[in-house]
């Protein structure tokens, strides 16, 4: 039986252009939401009604659309400040995604604060993303890179990450929810340990933000980052969020047009927050689309997002399970829906293979966590992740594929 | 027989099949029956490293002919490898450094040596050429083909 629901799932479908086509004649199943989300027709057409009429450069022109432009991007900024509360729209710098958020806090806090021995923790079920960049800086700055290890049911050990700080920890970057395993880290919990000591702490939202509501201010977070592709936004957007008195310390890293006050060759000022931090022509279409994108999803409601997606967890766990020599990857109390798996004595690419024939979209690999996969001592694994759009009936789709593709490499 | 025959002969073969089930099945019966490599080139060394699946490939020289062992951790994928093992096998380096395998296509495999999938094939067909260049280049450099 299935599990009743409170969101009119055809009715959403119906918003997502993609989901309605056929691959390899099969109904596409879209279960790599995890590495991108689809998106609404509003978004679509919100990009396209700006290519098409409004489109010049923001905040120098001195003509209508230029004005119009502006005023539309700095909206989009406002827009993403009450979605995640933050005080203050200064506080709002746009990126190109959760990856050039982490770099740019990794260059600019890295520059300012850290120096020879200092030590940074992450954790073990860091997204390649929120490894990289510190082990770049730890090499620049001779700092040191700590690791929170996570437990069987893919849970970080708080005791553990208790035992990592010292007073030489000068920055905790976790992420909010793990790519691969699901997990929902108590990031609460993480940040009044850090602060009673005084130690800031960036949060990595890139699968968390489509998933439940974020309050950056409730949350007292240091740093929050996130990408506009993966909560149906355009492609080469992203967020980063700052506490104001962080970034006004915090030395630009990229310098160019926008970003200063006045230039001469003898000296150069910077301006004022947040256009510090966004050297160049920004992504202004794509910033607005990602407004788009906020819109659409709190006119559904993040809440009854949330619930519905508990619901395709739990369906698909129960379902999953009863397939044999299937072994779910992370078992976490708090878990967004997203099921890594692997299945005894099958390659998940094989895996991978056939369910693409059969119009299944999963990702197979291993999904930039290379040390979660170490950790379990595989190579690589399946990871179904599924979005409100999903459907139980495509979870069915899932399974029977599983089961089908069993039977083939047997 | 020559390259170009045996890739006949596997277009024919995959013609009698109506669907892509039919051919994966095929290429799983063939992964299955295809040698293992011996373990002594199981190694990082012999690694064609895709990301998502590994492909390891060894090849030795003799006399103007390339032997082929190779073998992969996905069956489907070793499939695939047992196909290029057939077609390039005990055929002269001149030969196969310059080949045209347009059988892959004509079998409707082209997507999996696509640069896209990360697999190890693409690499594999690339280092298959290399080493018959190699050899070709040490062995038969003064020679006119």
């Amino acid at each position: 039986m299935k599990p009743t629901t409170n969101i009119d799932i055809q009715k959403i479908r119906e918003d997502f252009p993609v989901l309605h086509q056929k691959v390899y004649n099969k109904k596409l199943v879209y279960f790599d939401n995890g590495a991108t989300t689809q998106k609404p027709q509003s978004v679509i057409d919100k990009i396209n009604e700006l290519h098409s009429f409004t489109n010049s450069s923001i905040h120098r022109g001195v003509h209508y659309l230029s004005g119009l432009m502006t005023e539309e991007y700095e909206a989009a900024r406002e827009k993403v400040r009450s979605f995640i509360n933050a005080k203050e729209k200064s506080e709002i710098i746009f990126s190109s995604g959760t990856t050039a958020s982490i770099n740019m806090i990794a260059f600019s806090f890295g520059e300012k604060y850290i120096s020879e021995g200092d030590e940074i923790i992450i954790s073990e079920m860091e997204h390649h993303s929120n490894i990289v960049p510190w082990q770049l800086l730890c090499e620049r700055k001779k700092a040191v890179l700590k690791i929170i290890p996570f437990d069987e049911n893919g849970e970080l050990i708080i005791s553990e990450f208790k035992k990592l700080i010292s007073d030489k920890t000068k920055l905790i970057s976790v992420t909010h929810t793990s790519n691969t395993l699901g997990t929902v880290n108590p990031v609460k919990e993480i940040i009044n340990i850090a602060h009673k000591i005084n130690i800031p702490v960036l949060l990595d939202g890139a699968q968390a933000i489509q998933h439940e509501k974020i309050d950056v201010q409730e949350l007292d977070v240091d740093f929050y980052v996130f990408s506009g592709h993966k909560i149906y936004g355009p492609t080469g957007t992203g967020i980063l969020y700052g506490k104001q008195k962080w970034l006004e310390e915090m030395p630009p890293w990229q310098g160019g047009g926008d970003m200063v006050d006045k230039v001469s060759f003898t000296k150069t000022t910077f301006n004022s927050l947040p256009f510090k931090f966004e050297a160049g022509t920004p992504n202004y279409i794509g910033a607005i689309g990602l407004a788009k994108a906020l819109d659409y999803v709190e006119n559904i409601g993040v809440e009854k997002i949330k619930s519905y997606e508990k619901e395709l967890l739990n369906y698909s766990t129960r379902e999953l399970n009863k397939i044999d020599g299937l072994k779910i990857l992370g078992h976490s109390k708090d878990k967004i829906s997203v099921q890594s798996f692997i299945i005894e004595s099958i390659h998940p690419y094989d895996m991978g293979m056939i369910l693409d024939k059969l119009g299944v979209a999963v990702r197979t690999g291993s999904h930039c966590a290379q040390p979660v996969m170490d950790h379990f001592g595989i190579d690589g694994s399946l990871r179904a992740s599924m979005v409100f759009y999903n459907s139980f009936e495509e979870i069915d789709i899932l399974i029977d594929g599983i089961k089908k593709a069993q039977s083939m490499l047997k | 027989m020559s390259i170009n025959e045996l890739q006949e002969q596997i277009i024919a073969e995959f013609s009698v099949f109506d669907d892509w089930m039919d051919r994966y099945n095929y290429l799983i019966e063939l992964g299955g029956e295809l040698p293992g490599i011996d373990p002594k080139f199981r190694t990082d060394e012999f690694l064609i490293n895709g990301c998502q699946s590994k492909v390891w490939l060894n090849a030795e020289y003799k006399n103007g002919i390339i032997t082929y062992t190779a073998d992969s951790d996905a069956i489907i994928v070793k499939g695939i490898v047992a196909l290029l093992v057939r077609v390039l096998n005990k055929q002269k380096a001149s030969e196969i450094m310059n080949i045209d395998l347009y059988f892959i296509d004509k079998i409707g495999l082209k997507e999996n040596l696509s640069p896209t999938r990360s697999n190890g094939l693409l690499s594999m067909v690339k280092q298959m050429k290399l080493y018959a260049l190699a050899y070709h280049s040490k062995y038969e450099g003064n020679k006119i083909n």
